[in-house]
């Protein structure tokens, strides 16, 4: 467990080391995750030496934001001025995200899956229609 | 008095708060009942009622805050366990990411606007998508208000995790591909944790729609803004 703590603080170090090389206006956390997944991909680390503790906080993600939304009551004055635009504007936004993001997905897989000619590679992963 | 703004009772109290949420919400099936928004609210009317400041709570609670970076770091592995399948259909996942991300700022700018929001407002809402770290780092880039962003972004996180599938089903989203990156894209994180609830399959596509919407989002935020005439 030492060690899979230590691998994953030792990603995450890089990330804020390559942050503050660059300036990339990009959160060291991501940048940790994309070289843990490209350590994974070439072999340089084994997913066994990582994968309970990275499961482990994978699974209880959720759990980690319950600080920042308490901080919600810092800005309930501002916030109950405008409740209503932020609400629907977020509750609205989210629904057209989901719905933009999956369209256009389907939409393009369907015609590049055509391009190639396997009409069969529609559902090559095995996510059949329900 | 001194007991409740010990930081190991408050760290203390905000796990037990959580755990007695999740088992509520496993006992009564309830969706409304999410353990996060759950264990938010009472943790808010718990402060509020015995006069506890959040900076106060937060001399604990930053301890867990501190999880989310590597919990993010860790979303590499369920994306390297998919990354086959990923490569495959390079073009259309990237396609679907600028379209969501775009789509996603315009959105919340414009209904905000609509509805009569304030512009520090709208400004701290359009990152509203993203994970906690990127979204406030664009807030405070493009003039909102770093705390209320982070509280949106949490609040969306929640809606995501409870609505995403509910919405993708209405949408017809087919494919749990799709529907797994729409519910990364538009709530982040949180809605990444609800994914993986399901399949990791969904969980993976999730922490893909996460990461490159939070790219985009990070890259593409600001000059979207000041092409609305915002900044």
């Amino acid at each position: 467990m030492i060690l899979q703590f230590g691998l994953l603080f030792a990603f995450l170090a890089c990330g804020e080391l390559i942050v503050a090389l660059t300036n990339i206006p990009i959160p060291s956390s991501i940048i940790g995750m994309l070289l843990l997944t490209t350590a994974l991909k070439f072999r340089i680390i084994n997913l066994k030496h990582i994968e309970r503790v990275a499961d482990f906080l994978v699974h209880n993600l959720g759990f980690f934001f319950v600080p920042a939304g308490v901080g919600l009551m810092c800005c309930l004055d501002l916030i109950k001025g405008e409740l209503l635009p932020i609400a629907i504007a977020t509750i609205v936004s989210t629904f057209i995200i989901i719905a933009t993001t999956g369209w256009v997905h389907q939409y393009v897989r369907n015609i590049t899956s055509r391009h190639q000619s396997h009409p069969i590679n529609n559902h090559h992963d095995g996510t059949a229609d329900q | 008095m001194e007991l409740l703004t010990n930081k190991y009772f408050l760290i203390a109290l905000t796990f037990c708060i959580f755990v007695a949420a999740q088992i509520l919400q496993k006992r009564t099936g309830i969706k409304l009942l999410n353990p996060i928004l759950l264990s938010i609210v009472v943790l808010i009317c718990l402060l509020m009622g015995l006069g506890i400041e959040y900076e106060t709570y937060n001399e604990g609670g930053k301890y867990i805050d501190f999880w989310l970076k590597p919990a993010v770091v860790a979303l590499g592995v369920p994306l390297y366990r998919q990354l086959e399948s990923i490569k495959k259909q390079m073009l259309p996942l990237l396609i679907a990411e600028i379209a969501g991300c775009v789509i996603g700022i315009i959105s919340v700018v414009l209904i905000a606007e609509l509805l009569g929001a304030s512009r520090e407002v709208i400004l701290s809402i359009a990152p509203k998508a993203v994970t906690t770290p990127i979204a406030m780092e664009i807030s405070t880039a493009t003039g909102g208000i770093p705390s209320l962003t982070a509280a949106v972004v949490v609040c969306t996180g929640i809606f995501g995790a409870m609505a995403g599938f509910s919405m993708a089903r209405i949408s017809r989203l087919r494919s749990q591909i799709a529907t797994g990156l729409s519910i990364g894209t538009a709530s982040h994180a949180v809605g990444t944790s609800a994914a993986m609830e399901r399949s990791q399959r969904y969980g993976a596509y999730s922490s893909l729609g996460l990461t490159l919407n939070g790219l985009f989002t990070a890259l593409l935020a600001p000059f979207i803004l000041s092409v609305l005439g915002y900044i």
